[in-house]
This record gives C-alpha cells, structure tokens and sequence, in this order.
C-alpha cells in the first residue's frame, strides 16, 4: 500500500515538473518548493546523524576527547559568518579548510593529474604492433588505431601551442595554434554529445517510471 | 513569411514535443537496435573477468538518485556479473545517498545467486571526507568504518576476516555522478597506493576520464546509460539500460537531425544577408 502511494506521489510530483516545459505553472511552483524544502529537511537530519554526532558530539562530549574542542571551535568560527559585525571570523577556519586541501592536493593531483598523463604521453610515435594488426586485417578500426599515437601527439603539441600567448599567433606558430582550436572544438563536441546523452537519458529514466512502475505498460 | 523566419520562429515547445515523442515510441515500441561493445566497457568487463572466485572488490557508489537512470543499471549488471562469479564484494560509498541504492542492487542480485549478507557481501555505509576517507582505508578498513550501514560491527562478518586496508582488495570501482568519485579513486587509491580502480560515470563525466583510461590509470570505463547498457550486454541481463537505449538512439537521430537543419538555415541566411 505504502509503495502504491509512493509510487503515485512520485508521477505526480514528476507531471508537475514536466509541466514547466508547457508553461511556468502553480503545480510546478509546488513541486520546486516541496524539493527545495525536503532537501534542505533531509541534508540536516543525515548532516547530523552521519558527520556532526560520530565525528564530533559522541568523541566529545560521550568519550571525552578533549582534542575535539579544536574542530568544535572552528566550527563556530564559521558559523559566525551569519553574523555581518563579526563575519570575518569566518575566514580563519576556511583558510584552514583551504590550506589542509591544498597541502593534500598538491602532491597527489600533480602525479595523477600531470606526470602519470604526461608519462602516457610518452610513447613510441610508430606503434609497429598496431600497423601489423591493421596489415593483417585491415579495416577501419584498425587503421585508427595505428594512427592514434600521431594524432595525439599532435593533439598534444598544437593543443598546448594554442595555449602559449607570449608569442603572436600569426605563421606557421599560428598555423599550429589553428590546428589546436581543431583538436579543442572536437573535444568539446564529444563533450557536448556526451552531455546530450546524460540528459536523454535522466529524461528516458523519468519516462521508463512512468510507463512501467506507475502506469504498468511496458 | 519564408520558411528560414517561421523556423526561426518556431516555438521550443514544438521541439520538446518532437524530442519527447523521440524518447516515448520507442519505449513502447522497442525496435532492438545493435548494441556494440566499445573497447572501455570491455577493458572493465574484462578486469572483472580476470578476477579469481573468491576475490573481494570494493564497490564505493559514489552518485545519489538524481543520477540512477545511469548509473543504477551499471550497479544492478555489476553486482549479478560478480556474484555469478563467486567473486565477494565490499561496498561502501563517498555519497550518502548512494548506499541504499548499492545495497537494493546487491540484495537483488544476492537473491538471485543465493549470496548472503556477512559472506558473499557487505556494506560499510557511507563516511564523509571523500580523499581523506581513501587514504584511512588504505591504511586500515575496519577502523574507518568499525560498523556497517546498519551500526553492526564489521569484526562479526566473515567476509571481513583478513581484510586489514586495500592490499587485502583485488580490485576498487567506483560508481560515480561527480565528486568525490573516479577522480578522487584514481588519485590516492591508484595514484598514491597503485591500486586497480575501474569506474561507472554518468555521460557528462566520462569524456574527463577517457585521459585516465589512456594512461592506464583506470582498468576499464562504462561511460551514461549506452555504456551500461554494452556491459549489460556482456553479462547477458537485459536490464533498464539496455530497454532505454532504441529511445536514446532514437532522440540522438531527432537532435542530430535538428542541429544539421539549424545550421543549413543559418547558413543560408549569413549568406543571403551578405
């Protein structure tokens, strides 16, 4: 019964959205606010019981670890940015959160993020296994496989080219700089269609509810 | 008034209808347009495959329901693919919100393949602290998380016998909507411990870690709802994704359809104009 009434609430509250493609509407404004109102209800019970109570009222105030004054007071330092007079407070925890995320960051994303991929980079500009595959069987696949180092290399090289600006993108170093843009403008694309797919999909998701949870015709 | 106007003209709800009649039909109406593998999927399927019964993976779901058209289908096929291997699986997550969603996927998939809670698998639950929280289990799992979801102590559960950090895990995946997700798996736990991480993204995300797969940084990547629906695939289970993809198929047409056409009139116009 419960996941009967679950289930109806649910398509409604899903019309109601979907109605803003129509036209702005009540119902839409009713389900928006009834969003915005049960998340904000939800994140503060869960920020609560799963972060604020394990991490910082059971160890302090049940256990005793006194060293849990420390984020407790930096905690109240933040919320003081509430408080216009007194906002500035507020910046001396951030610059906490700031400088521990930095420190961890810093190594960590410059080997994953910089050397691993420049590493990567790195490789044979012939891969000879690949043009054997595409000698041996030959097709498309495998012709842009064979092909893929060069093109990434270059890729790589113009990419970065486009994105030198000490030196007037006119010449043959404009010419680089145009192949760039190229490369640029197909990432971006494939960016875009990937966007596109997510959202068909989010929209396909909705749909499959109505048609086979709600109204059981698929 | 000439066609160029009137289309130019041409009120959006109009194309909403079209798009919406593009994804709705072929619902209906399934066509069973070819699904083909891309190589991604198949690296993912394959660190997967390659795997002894009896290892232990780590399945950290990283994504909330807002993202679940996409990612639930990869958890759904992932959890039967590795149960039907006999392969034991320990779950937790970045995202609070993603723990019910793993663990109605792995009870589904558990009752199919006769798995049990504690043995063939368990939920650790949800810690907030995303990088922080790799690097605690990289150092100790059961003092990051002493409990499972439910608050039991994990020391009770035979499936955690011998399970001290990550060394004690053959492979991590990570179902993810944003951060912390792949990323943030990638950059400690495969970065920092070299540990192997696959991972499950939504489509807007998956062109960013294409990088990660090249470099060998992720064993595999099923990218939005056409890459679940390939893995579904490969595992034999036609689940939602697989059911969604003649409408996805069919809307890319619609729009791809609609960008050429808007271009043409562009087009045409600038050149008129001139």
């Amino acid at each position: 019964m419960l996941n009967t009434i679950g289930i109806w609430l649910a398509a409604l509250l899903t019309l109601f959205i979907l109605s803003f493609l129509y036209k702005d509407n009540p119902f839409y404004k009713f389900a928006e606010y009834l969003f915005v109102g049960v998340s904000a209800a939800y994140w503060a019970v869960y920020y609560y019981y799963n972060i604020l109570r394990p991490n910082l009222i059971l160890p302090l105030f049940y256990q005793g670890q006194l060293l849990y004054i420390i984020p407790l007071v930096l905690g109240i330092m933040m919320v003081m940015r509430l408080v216009p007079k007194i906002g500035w407070i507020s910046r001396w925890p951030l610059a906490f959160i700031v400088g521990t995320y930095s420190g961890y960051y810093l190594i960590t994303y410059l080997q994953s993020n910089a050397l691993d991929q420049v590493q990567a980079t790195l490789m044979s500009f012939i891969d000879l296994s690949a043009w054997k595959e595409f000698f041996t069987h030959p097709g498309l696949i495998a012709f842009l496989s064979a092909i893929s180092v060069p093109v990434i290399t270059v890729g790589v090289v113009t990419g970065i080219i486009y994105f030198f600006f000490s030196r007037e993108h006119k010449g043959v170093f404009g010419g680089f700089a145009k192949i760039g843009i190229w490369f640029l403008m197909v990432a971006f694309g494939a960016s875009f269609g990937y966007t596109i797919m997510a959202r068909v999909s989010l929209l396909i998701g909705r749909l499959f509810f109505l048609l086979h949870d709600w109204l059981r015709l698929i | 008034m000439k066609l160029t106007e009137r289309l130019e003209k041409l009120d959006r709800r109009i194309i909403f209808l079209i798009v919406f009649l593009a994804v709705i039909v072929p619902l209906l109406v399934p066509l069973g347009l070819k699904i083909e593998v891309s190589e991604p999927v198949q690296i993912f399927y394959d660190a997967i495959d390659s795997l002894l019964p009896g290892s232990k993976v780590l399945i950290s779901s990283d994504y909330d329901p807002a993202s679940m058209p996409e990612v639930y289908p990869m958890n759904e096929a992932l959890a039967h693919h590795l149960f039907s291997k006999n392969i034991r699986i320990v779950a937790m997550g970045l995202w609070p919100q993603g723990i019910p969603l793993n663990q109605a996927a792995m009870e589904q998939a558990a009752t199919e393949h006769g798995k049990e809670y504690g043995k063939d698998f368990i939920n650790l639950g949800y810690k907030a602290g995303g990088i922080v929280v790799i690097s605690a289990l990289a150092e100790n799992i059961p003092q990051t998380f002493p409990t499972d979801y439910a608050g039991r102590p994990v020391a009770e559960f035979e499936i955690m016998k011998g399970v001290k950090n990550l060394d004690n895990i053959d492979l991590i995946i990570s179902l993810s909507a944003g951060d912390p997700g792949v990323k943030e798996w990638v950059m400690i736990a495969q970065g920092r411990y070299r540990k192997k991480v696959s991972g499950g993204v939504t489509a807007v995300s998956a062109p960013a870690f294409y990088p990660y797969l090249n470099a060998g940084q992720l064993k595999g990547l099923i990218g939005g709802m056409k890459g679940a629906a390939e893995y579904e695939k490969l595992v034999e289970r036609i689940g939602t994704a697989s059911r969604g993809m003649d409408a996805q198929s069919i809307a890319h047409a619609v729009i791809i359809f609609f960008i050429v056409v808007a271009n043409i009139f562009y087009l045409t116009g600038k050149r008129s104009k001139k």
